[in-house]
């Protein structure tokens, strides 16, 4: 195959592998490049890169999307099998799960036809020894061929004879016997016929046998992809033609040709498995039913699901708490020291209050209120992932999606949401139907992602303070933060159906919903991966967005524009349609200036505040009430505020996304009008029953 | 008579016969490992229907009802039955 680099010693190696084999914790580990790992199918998106050295050798490691198969289905596995047709790796890594290896084979033969060039990888092997799963690996190698390597994904050590049996196969080119799928009689005369006109240069016997079965079944998408590789495409495809031609002479049609393709192969995977596969007990997956049992079950995993919801909100809640402070403590006294600083340094009064009161305070504000909840509710929320849960999710919410005319595999895109609409929004990849997917893909940002939240429980619990309950407890804004969920839920639910009413006409399609089995999460290694991950991506938007907006927000409220300051008079501009949705204008011009990313927009309120009214304590939350009600707020401008919250439009990252996603600018100005629409009018509403209630 | 998976009560098996399902979804229910001969069993039903569990090839899989109805299969079996 064509190399892609220059650097003849850099050899270029694919990570290949169905969902959820922990293809991506090898990544992580071969590389050491931070990436975040899924336990449900599409998690990578696209493929992430790396270099990994050893033994004197540099290898560019590819991790690609996770695939059941190389006869792609949904986009994602398109992806996956259009890189390690063309994609030109030196060598392919076959990551498969020990718990569950005869699915896995299915895949890896598919890619031993293509190339020999392979490692397999058995992971998960701790997971199948407590399954009572034996797999005989040195019988493993000898059948299919190729090198076979058990690995714990865990395990650093494992990892290094990944990669010296990769360098046995590279080196002196040698050649080995891999396995050989038999077809039909009537099949390998045409795949002999055809082997024998495509070109040398084309690839090795292999890959010709490989390429001459592919155009004997004519795939529409494989077949665009190959013209626009080769130049001789089109002399091919008439000899394929006729190929065809000939076989439906015989009787045998398009679809019993790929039966007949698809069986070869899961029969060789089942006659592998059956010889290098050892159960000690019966029934293996027994604790995994259980389990699904309490899960899935009727009325208990509906209880679950809400317990799973308050229970990661309550500790989010009570976690933030004592970080939160400390962060605040460290903010202010901070302040104080830079005063004394700036005013040692000389600095004109002007750039040390710009300094100071916009972007210290915005950026102390973002860090000390809206950090912790983040980086403490997306390391739980990945835990949950990480044991299996999230596609059960899905399991038990197939049905209102299913009513919706909706894809079940939706509920898994909008759980990614909640960690990051962007993402969610490219999760959407996993959906295999266009119309489906787009429905996802506009919907997304209805749920919350993980600055929202921080942002939705800070109102929630000033909204327990205004209510004169004190500290309502953790517990309160818990239940109402996963009230607020069910609601994004439904909002969700109804979007798609008035979507699948109107623009997006269509019928439900057929769907393939993965349940893999639970195992032990790593928590050690999430916990500590996610908070930093989380951590450090907040800080980093608080240094390129916050504090830049900070700064602008001051120079808005320090220049004046006649008789008031120029953030006076947009604020005041914005005024009218804010006081209708509940809100004003300052907390409009907050959810504007807060557009490259959610988690800013409260310290922009606080601060288009604080800098018209002068200085105030801000460091407590009653004192924040105080400075809010000042401001004309009451519990009907926090319920308003917690609604527009929810429902606004998408950050710039995610609007991006959609726009790449989606493939059109139309599609992107729906996905931001339907939120926005929804939440003004929902607000319109509350303010005037709440006027005509007399609240 | 003629079964199909959707007849399949939850925690019993049986062999699939042929699909009656043609383009995309086929090839994938096929990849699957619905192929003629291979064991199927179901392992549940989501709580609200419409979707149910099964097990194929040692994996267990997610498949609406309208697909799994297209789906034919061998006399369903109880766990003990051979």
């Amino acid at each position: 195959m064509n190399k892609e680099n220059g650097d003849l010693m850099m050899r270029t190696v694919a990570l290949a592998g169905n969902p959820n084999v922990g293809k991506s914790t090898i990544f992580n580990a071969l590389t050491g490049l931070k990436q975040h790992t899924g336990n449900w199918s599409g998690k990578t998106v696209s493929y992430a890169k790396g270099l990994c050295q050893y033994e004197g050798h540099t290898y560019n490691v590819v991790d690609i999307p996770g695939a059941y198969s190389l006869l792609a289905h949904s986009k994602e596995e398109e992806v996956a099998r259009d890189y390690l047709c063309f994609g030109g790796a030196d060598g392919v890594v076959v990551v498969c799960d020990g718990t569950c290896l005869e699915r896995n084979l299915n895949l890896l033969l598919q890619i031993l036809e293509l190339t020999d060039k392979v490692v397999v990888c058995v992971n998960l092997l701790d997971e199948a020894a407590k399954k009572g799963i034996k797999i005989n690996l040195p019988l493993l190698e000898e059948k299919l061929g190729v090198p076979v390597v058990g690995t714990v994904a865990h395990h650093k050590e494992e990892l290094g004879s990944i990669l010296k049996r990769l360098e046995e196969i590279f080196a002196a080119g040698e050649k080995r016997e891999a396995v050989y799928i038999n077809y039909p009689d009537y099949i390998e005369e045409e795949i002999g016929r055809l082997t024998n006109i495509l070109p040398q240069e084309i690839g090795d016997k292999a890959y010709k046998r490989w390429l001459a079965l592919r155009l004997l079944e004519g795939d529409q998408g494989f077949k665009e992809t190959l013209l626009a590789q080769n130049s001789k495409a089109e002399e091919i495809e008439k000899e394929a033609e006729e190929s065809r031609k000939r076989l439906q002479e015989r009787g045998i049609a398009k679809e019993t040709l790929a039966d007949e393709i698809v069986t070869a192969i899961l029969r060789k995977a089942q006659r592998i498995a059956e010889e290098v596969i050892y159960y000690e007990n019966e029934d293996c997956h027994q604790k995994d039913r259980r389990i699904d049992r309490i899960l899935t079950g009727k009325i208990s995993g509906y209880i679950c699901m809400a317990l799973f919801l308050v229970a990661i909100f309550w500790l989010t809640i009570v976690g933030a708490n004592y970080p939160s402070e400390l962060l605040g403590i460290f903010f202010d006294r901070g302040e104080i020291f830079l005063a004394d600083l700036f005013v040692q340094l000389r600095l004109p009064e002007a750039l040390s209050a710009l300094l100071l009161e916009g972007v210290w305070r915005t950026v102390g504000w973002v860090v000390a209120v809206m950090l912790p909840p983040m980086a403490i509710f997306f390391p739980l929320f990945t835990l949950l992932e990480d044991v299996g849960y999230l596609p059960r999710i899905a399991y038990n919410l197939d049905k209102p999606f299913k009513c919706c005319k909706a894809c079940g595999k939706q509920a898994l895109t909008m759980c990614m949401g909640l960690g990051c609409n962007a993402v969610g929004v490219m999760g959407c990849r996993i959906i295999d139907s266009p119309r489906e997917r787009l429905m996802a893909i506009l919907t997304n940002s209805l749920m919350p992602c993980n600055g929202r939240l921080s942002a939705l429980i800070m109102l929630f619990s000033l909204l327990a303070l205004a209510k004169g309950g004190g500290e309502l407890g953790g517990i309160g804004i818990a239940l109402g933060m996963s009230a607020l969920l069910v609601m994004s839920l439904f909002a969700t639910l109804l979007i798609n159906k008035l979507l699948s009413q109107t623009i997006l006409k269509g019928v439900p399609s057929s769907f393939v919903l993965e349940l893999p089995s639970y195992r032990k999460p790593q928590i050690a290694q999430v916990l500590v991966r996610s908070v930093f991950e989380r951590t450090l991506l907040v800080l980093k938007r608080a240094v390129v967005v916050a504090a830049p907006v900070g700064a602008l927000l001051w120079v808005l409220a320090n220049i004046s524009a006649g008789e008031m300051s120029l953030l006076s008079y947009l604020a005041a501009k914005l005024d009218g349609i804010g006081s209708l949705m509940g809100l004003d204008g300052v907390i409009l011009l907050a959810f504007i200036l807060g557009l490259p990313a959610n988690e800013i927009v409260v310290p922009i309120i606080i601060m288009g505040y604080l800098a018209e009214k002068g200085l105030v304590e801000t460091s407590s939350l009653s004192q924040l009430q105080e400075l809010f009600w000042a401001n004309g707020w009451n519990e009907v401008t926090v319920i308003c505020l917690l609604v527009f919250m929810l429902f606004h439009w998408p950050c710039a990252t995610t609007i991006w996304t959609i726009r790449k996603e989606s493939g059109s600018l139309k599609w992107s100005l729906l996905a931001i009008l339907l939120p926005t629409f929804l939440g003004m009018s929902l607000c319109i509403v509350i303010n005037l029953a709440a006027k005509v209630f007399g609240f | 008579m003629e079964y199909t998976l959707k007849d399949l009560p939850a925690g019993s098996w049986s062999y699939v016969k042929r699909l009656d399902i043609n383009g995309k979804m086929r090839r994938r229910l096929l990849d699957l490992g619905l192929v003629k001969g291979n064991r199927v069993s179901c392992m549940g039903a989501s709580p609200l229907g419409g979707l149910r569990a099964y097990q194929i090839c040692g994996a267990v899989v997610a498949i609406r009802d309208e697909d799994a109805a297209l789906v034919l299969i061998d006399r369903p079996r109880g766990w003990g039955d051979e």
